[in-house]
């Protein structure tokens, strides 16, 4: 089972959920984070790294001594990635998105796969719980393959909790994409609510079921709640504002370390979650049926 | 003409609530909001359009099923699996790089352009403002972010203005590169959380790429005043400028609520007087004129 924990907005408690979640329930899980842009969830979880990958993406190189600068490989490219300019070729590799093209086009095979690197894998351990992030490399551009590359790395056996970027737009689709549920973090404030609705837009556009958890729930005004309950998304945890969570959440300890009460509601979350999973696939077969 | 873009990082530090508020204090001054994909600041300056334009980037493929012969060659040659077996593309996974167009041996395959979003030019109580709407689940914020900045220096070229005021977005990737490139100054909005911390070394780190001179400030900073002064320290270290800290207030939630700007909605707490002395600073060290 995968879980997505996304939000729209950004600083609403994505990576204080998602590592909770992951700590209470202990052995069998991964937690992924794909923030890759900015991984946070680290320094709560403090893993124990075993392993790191360097993760590249095709980028052309061209061999100059074959190349007669035909210029069809500027022609086929969608992102101005490469250029023939007088007698020369040039590839600018930091715009290219690794579609193959021009070195499918080039009739004197002249260009061949090189790599740019977009960023590094981690994995480690925490007791029972497998921690995996990506790292976008400081300049480069495109988060998305490198979120790929970090979600190819779930186990089907396993629960996965992915921890997803903020915002709409293709990292966070990469982030959520194929997940069983998407747990989505909130604030009850305007910027809460309005980027929470482009959120739901994105889920629902993804065909994948929802929840709510609503965090500093004692800030702000009601109408969160209202859309919450206009739209029939169900909230399945609230976390008050409380100055003893803000201050150990900026240390890096984790809410269920200080408070251990929580662990016994990011179980029940669990566990609303997999019966909202369950509703949903029975859902979908009896629609099949009729 | 200036051009400050306000940056974090980590999301929810409060750079639209001190670019709002930032937007009470400057003058001769044109708003952007480059943060497309989840843009908030028209929430406190309450825009006028007065002019919509759509923005179109990139195209995505659609196969005509009539000239389609399912001879699969589209579908080996797509990087992204965005061909499904019954020969149909699903537009959120098409990259838009127009191979399967070009190698499509019975010209079966489309290619529109793709209309990604909406751009607004807006008056407001604080003077204009140029902001957009990227489409969910949308690619292409990087140019649009680009587009915004474009057109947010017209407007300041037009009315003759000091300063572009810019939203960043948070994170390092795209959407943030494109806000950086040429810009005046950024200005790091970070917290003293280890989140804030490692964030904002990575996001500096980032201006340096691009040259881009960095100022530093603090906002709730009193959640833990040891770490607040280590980022002082950090910032110190690097020769960024730390113009100051804002005490943690609820008073940013209220003036959100009530769409106001912290300033606007009371000029007299302990954060509204640390935003004007951030603001002076900000503007002495980018050579703007005192108001």
């Amino acid at each position: 089972m995968i879980i997505s924990i996304a939000s729209g907005k950004g600083g609403t408690g994505k990576t204080t959920v998602a590592t909770n979640l992951a700590v209470s329930l202990g052995g069998g899980v991964q937690l992924l984070d794909c923030d890759v842009e900015e991984p946070n969830a680290h320094l709560f979880i403090h893993p124990v790294f075993e392993k790191t990958e360097i993760v590249s993406t095709g980028v052309p190189e061209v061999d100059e001594t074959k190349c007669n600068l035909c210029g069809k490989c500027g022609e086929i490219c969608q992102f101005k990635a490469i250029v023939v300019i007088g007698k020369t070729v040039l590839p600018f590799q930091e715009l290219c998105h690794s579609c193959g093209g021009c070195m499918e086009v080039c009739p004197e095979h002249a260009i061949r796969e090189g790599e740019r690197v977009l960023g590094e894998i981690e994995v480690g351990h925490r007791n029972g719980l497998e921690f995996i992030h990506g790292r976008l490399r400081v300049g480069e551009a495109m988060a998305p393959p490198l979120i790929r590359k970090v979600r190819s790395l779930a186990r089907p056996d396993k629960v996965t909790i992915i921890d997803a970027p903020p915002g709409t737009s293709c990292p966070v689709i990469a982030s959520m994409k194929g997940a069983d549920f998407v747990l989505l973090v909130t604030e009850p404030t305007p910027f809460g609510l309005h980027d929470l609705k482009l959120a739901v837009g994105a889920v629902r556009m993804l065909g994948i079921p929802c929840g709510l958890v609503i965090n500093r729930s004692d800030m702000g005004d009601d109408r969160l709640r209202e859309y919450a309950g206009s739209e029939g998304i169900p909230v399945l945890m609230e976390i008050p504002f409380d100055r003893k969570i803000a201050e150990s959440y900026s240390r890096g300890e984790l809410l269920v370390d200080v408070m251990p009460e929580w662990r016994e509601r990011f179980l029940e979350l669990y566990q609303r979650i997999t019966d909202l999973v369950k509703l949903a696939g029975e859902s979908v077969f009896s629609s099949r049926k009729q | 003409m200036k051009e400050l873009v306000i940056i974090s990082g980590k999301g929810g530090t409060g750079k639209t609530s001190i670019v709002a508020a930032f937007a009470s204090l400057a003058v001769n001054k044109v708003l952007s909001d480059a943060d497309v994909d989840a843009a908030d600041l028209h929430l406190i300056m309450n825009p006028q359009a007065t002019e919509r334009h759509d923005f179109q980037a990139g195209h995505s493929a659609v196969i005509n099923l009539d000239k389609c012969t399912a001879c699969g060659l589209c579908r080996d040659l797509c990087r992204y699996n965005a061909i499904s077996e019954d020969y149909t593309v699903t537009r959120m996974d098409c990259e838009g790089c127009g191979v399967c167009v070009y190698f499509c041996p019975e010209k079966a395959v489309d290619f529109p352009l793709k209309t990604c979003g909406e751009w607004y030019l807006s008056e407001t109580r604080f003077g204009p403002m140029v902001h957009a709407r990227l489409g969910i689940a949308e690619e292409n914020s990087g140019k649009l972010v680009t587009l915004v900045r474009q057109e947010a220096r017209k407007v300041a070229e037009a009315k003759k203005l000091d300063l572009i005021l810019t939203d960043g977005p948070p994170g390092i990737g795209c959407p943030v590169i494109a806000s950086l490139g040429g810009a005046s100054a950024a200005l790091i909005v970070t917290e003293p959380t280890v989140a804030g911390r490692h964030d904002m070394e990575r996001v500096a780190q980032l201006a340096d790429f691009f040259r881009v001179p960095v100022m530093v400030c603090v906002n709730k900073a009193d959640l833990n005043p040891d770490s607040a002064r280590d980022i002082q320290h950090y910032a110190e270290q690097k020769g960024y400028a730390f113009l100051g800290a804002i005490p943690f207030d609820p008073v940013f939630t209220k003036a959100m609520v009530v769409g106001r700007t912290v300033i606007e909605y009371d000029n007299h707490t302990e954060a509204a007087a640390a935003l004007r002395q951030i603001w002076q600073k900000v503007s002495s060290s980018i050579g703007l004129q005192a108001a």
